[in-house]
């Protein structure tokens, strides 16, 4: 276990971002809890909440990163991943709210008897139970992600075009999502929720415990990301990235190490989006809008991709821009983020930690971001 | 000679108010409206039947609307507008407007039933006798809306032996016929049902299916049996031919969503098919096409119709001329790799969307359709379609062609498709592939601009536009193959007849969604789309 840590946490931005984490993550709930409310040093609810949520951006971002900054794979459909996992999460909480709904129904939530449905469709079963509701939401992500992955990796979709269908896989979820007779409460999503594994959920402690819940997961997930990347698997995976051809020719099984990861990927998002639910408190089908997808890989743009500190760095800070913007000039948010868009990826191929970290990067052979392969590409043009 | 009359009595009216000229027998029978008991009145509308005369017609109507009034100071006769405290009044003899007023100071020509009867066949039987095909059809179904009965039956008889236009004469069969299904005769009914054999009106299918819907206590509403089976028989056809006409207007509408998709995913299929450039702000060129319609309709209201024309060309212009800037100032930095392409251009896509919402309004605005486009084209009972929808099918093909012309046969083209060949090669020739690529991307996206200007006429234009269609466009442009123009063409069509023909069993959103879904098993099965490129092109 030694050298498996020293192997994880070793590297700088690892071990500061962990630290970052940690302190984030002990000392939030303190000051939430323990001042006084008024009190200079008191954090209220709501800032705590928001960064809770912060967090699981940031999972989302480190999977997000996994798959595109190791892989290669730009999935422009990994907040589905993400609603979905919220989505089951969203069924539990449903169940838990039982009588206590606007129609008083034991069982049937009340956009169900809103709907007139007789009874709990057959999907519904088992969300009453938490550690059911909590595989699903790792499980339903990780199918859909193994069955997609499975039908486009093996017949080797790639860059551009793996892309715009996992951009249109998101896309259909989101209709799919929006009907009413789907049975997932149409496009009001579910909301309302009272309480999680009998505690009331805007209780401070439950509060606290789920931003407990969130900095845990990320520190998790980070780990298991940053040990999935440093593997034998790992280095596989980054040379797919750099040439996917070189490598099957080489031996590996393209494809196989594409899927685990894409998988893999997905599940983590899918946490992300549980954790997500209950500090929000409403989960609803605009989740799957495509443009979320989209603003995921500008997290990990921003924050430096191929980097997995990076891309939590970059949640971060494009999220608490996003916060303080749309508060203070809500009419230059989609100026920045258009700008940060292009700036990013016209000027800092690896992001703001790239920046940072340039200088010591440069004792060591640089890894730099190869062009994905197209089917039709044209040469690079010389300047 | 009698409008110059009845101008000279109005003038001399107005001043004096005599009693009506005599020896016009127009002025004296609209007079005779106004007699105090109902056979009068009735001769005098039998005057005004038979003198053809043109304004009485719109005598005629008013009386039955209850507009006809008569001034109490002078015995006048005047159609009249109520207004918000006086009446509008209009002289029957000229048609001119004579003033205003009290309604205090006059006393409405009022009518019974027999003759409201009278008149409304007297009213239909001016509109029978129009010159204009349309007016007269217009009758027919105005007198067939209520039951007929005998009077207007035998004037429908008798407007069919002159009537010389098809449509017409098949309206006034169907209304004829369906007259003769109250007849107490079984023959009768037989041959009307048999009449009705070609008919797709729906009231007509109502009527025969009814007849043949049996009661609670099993009896029919048509006593024979014989005009039952004949009655079967043409339900039967009808419903063949109504599925015939439904499969058309399917097909139809599917074209037409086809030409839709595949006017928003020409542009980028030569920024995304020929450049291999991901561009997600191709919507927002779209919609900027849009804006330029609106914004060329602001400034010529008067001229709608010529406005969209107008708005064509400075939509390639201004949309072109931005996706040039969008490549000078952007994607030439980043060929080769696609992946950032998207994330950039997305960023633009972003900004452009925020400056229309800033410029010139977070909502929609409206667009007008011009007067030559809007309508629809009624082929018969059972299909119409929209002009504005054949409009944008009949762009659509002209536009198809115009760029096929343009990439095959121009200097430009040639270019075009050298560089996306061989870049290399192409330079070595002598092409500056620098200028090639700045108007190769000009031209997809003034393309896109030329679709805002057509989608303008079929949805709202607003800063949202551009983004239905940006996942659809590529959908289109991967699923017809890369690089293909055809392919998109007929890959576009074919998504949108597929779409219409799911939408009547699985609802619009639906058969999106298995559209969306087909598409993506179709990629993974067929990853270079339909016509994928051949040759060291599409390899790399």
């Amino acid at each position: 276990m030694g050298p498996l840590l020293k192997n994880l946490v070793g590297e700088r931005g690892t071990a500061v971002f962990l630290a970052i984490v940690v302190c984030i993550g002990v000392i939030v709930p303190v000051l939430h809890l323990v001042p006084e409310p008024g009190s200079a040093l008191h954090l209220s609810g709501y800032t705590m909440t928001l960064i809770g949520k912060y967090m699981t951006y940031a999972l989302l971002a480190v999977a997000v990163d996994l798959v595109w900054g190791y892989c290669g794979i730009l999935s422009l459909g990994h907040a589905a991943f993400f609603a979905l996992g919220g989505y089951a999460m969203g069924m539990y909480l449903m169940r838990q709210i039982g009588p206590r709904g606007v129609y008083g129904d034991p069982v049937l939530p009340d956009f169900m008897v809103f709907l007139n449905y007789k009874e709990l469709p057959w999907f519904w079963h088992g969300f009453d139970m938490f550690w059911f509701a909590m595989l699903m939401v790792a499980v339903v992500p990780g199918v859909l992600a193994f069955v997609f992955g499975w039908f486009a990796f093996r017949s080797r979709v790639t860059g551009v075009y793996l892309s715009i269908i996992t951009q249109a896989l998101t896309y259909a979820l989101m209709l799919a999502f929006f009907r009413n007779d789907m049975g997932f409460g149409g496009n009001n999503g579910m909301t309302d929720f009272k309480d999680i594994l009998g505690a009331a959920i805007n209780a401070p402690q439950t509060r606290v415990a789920l931003f407990v819940a969130s900095a845990v997961a990320l520190i998790l997930g980070y780990l298991a990301c940053r040990y999935i990347t440093l593997s034998r698997a790992g280095r596989v995976v980054q040379a797919i990235r750099d040439s996917e051809s070189r490598t099957r020719f080489i031996g590996y099984r393209v494809e196989s190490y594409k899927l685990w990861i894409f998988t893999f990927s997905a599940v983590l998002a899918g946490i992300a989006g549980a954790l997500y639910v209950p500090q929000v408190g409403i989960i609803n089908p605009s989740e799957f809008q495509p443009i979320n997808s989209i603003e995921v890989v500008i997290w990990v743009a921003v924050g430096g991709r191929g980097m997995l500190y990076g891309a939590a760095a970059g949640a971060l800070l494009v999220n608490y821009a996003k916060t303080y913007f749309t508060a203070a000039l809500p009419e230059y948010w989609l100026y920045a983020l258009g700008l940060l868009f292009i700036v990013v990826t016209l000027f800092l191929p690896r992001g703001v930690v790239g920046l940072i970290v340039k200088e010591k990067e440069s004792a060591r052979p640089p890894t730099s971001t190869p062009p994905t392969p197209t089917p039709h590409k044209p040469e690079a043009v010389p300047a | 000679m009698v409008l110059l009359l009845a101008l000279l009595f109005a003038m001399t009216a107005r001043a004096q108010t005599p009693a009506p000229v005599a020896g016009d027998p127009f002025a004296t029978a609209v007079a005779g409206l106004g007699a105090d008991n109902f056979p009068d009145k009735a001769a005098a509308v039998t005057v005004l039947t038979e003198l053809r005369h043109p304004n009485g017609r719109a005598v005629l109507a008013a009386m039955l609307d209850g507009k006809l009034y008569l001034r109490n100071a002078d015995g006048r006769v005047f159609i009249t507008d109520a207004g918000e405290t006086a009446l509008a009044l209009t002289d029957p003899l000229t048609m001119q407007a004579a003033g205003t007023g009290i309604p205090d100071d006059f006393a409405r020509i009022t009518t019974n039933n027999s003759l409201r009867k009278t008149l409304r066949s007297a009213v239909a039987g001016f509109a029978l006798a129009d010159p204009d095909a349309a007016v007269r059809l217009g009758a027919v179904r105005e007198m067939l809306r209520s039951s007929l009965d005998e009077d207007s039956a035998a004037l429908l008889r008798g407007a069919l032996e002159k009537e010389s236009d098809e449509d017409v004469r098949q309206a006034v069969r169907e209304g004829l016929a369906l007259a003769d299904l109250e007849s107490p005769e079984p023959e009768k009914r037989l041959a009307a049902v048999r009449a009705l054999e070609k008919s797709l009106n729906s009231d007509v299918y109502n009527r025969l299916t009814s007849m043949v819907t049996a009661a609670e206590d099993g009896s029919y509403p048509e006593a024979d049996e014989r005009v039952r089976i004949a009655a079967r028989e043409v339900i039967g056809s009808i419903d063949s031919s109504r599925r015939v006409y439904g499969t058309l207007e399917t097909l139809f509408f599917g074209l037409s969503l086809g030409s839709v998709l595949v006017l928003a995913a020409i542009g980028l299929a030569i920024t995304f098919g020929v450049m291999g450039v991901i561009n997600m702000a191709h919507g927002e060129l779209i919609m900027l096409g849009a804006y330029t319609t609106y914004g060329v309709q602001l400034l010529m209201p008067q001229h709608i119709g010529l406005s969209v024309l107008v708005a064509i060309p400075l939509a390639f212009l201004v949309s072109g001329t931005v996706g040039v800037l969008i490549e000078r100032g952007i994607v030439r930095f980043l060929y080769g790799r696609p992946l950032e392409t998207l994330l950039a251009t997305f960023g633009v896509s972003l900004i452009l969307q925020q400056i229309v919402r800033d410029g010139v309004s977070p909502n929609n605005v409206p667009v007008e359709t011009p007067q030559w486009m809007s309508g629809s084209w009624q082929i018969n009972d059972a299909l119409s379609i929209t002009y504005n929808r054949i409009y944008v099918l009949l762009f659509m093909v002209l536009v198809f062609a115009i760029l096929q012309i343009v990439l095959k046969k121009t200097s430009l083209g040639l270019k075009v498709r050298a560089v996306a060949q061989n870049r290399n090669m192409a330079k070595a020739m002598g092409v500056r592939t620098q200028w090639v690529d700045a108007m190769t991307f000009g031209l997809g996206s003034g393309i896109a601009g030329v679709a805002g200007v057509a989608f303008s006429q079929l949805t709202n234009v607003g800063p949202n536009l551009g983004q239905q269609y940006i996942i659809d466009s590529f959908m289109v442009v991967v699923f017809g193959g890369v690089g293909n123009l055809w392919g998109t063409l007929i890959g576009g069509m074919s998504l949108g007849v597929a779409n219409k023909i799911l939408e009547p069993w699985a609802g619009a959103v639906l058969a999106k969604i298995f559209v969306l879904v087909a598409l993506i098993l179709f990629i993974q099965r067929r990853p270079r789309g339909l016509f994928p490129q051949k040759g060291r092109a599409a390899e790399s």
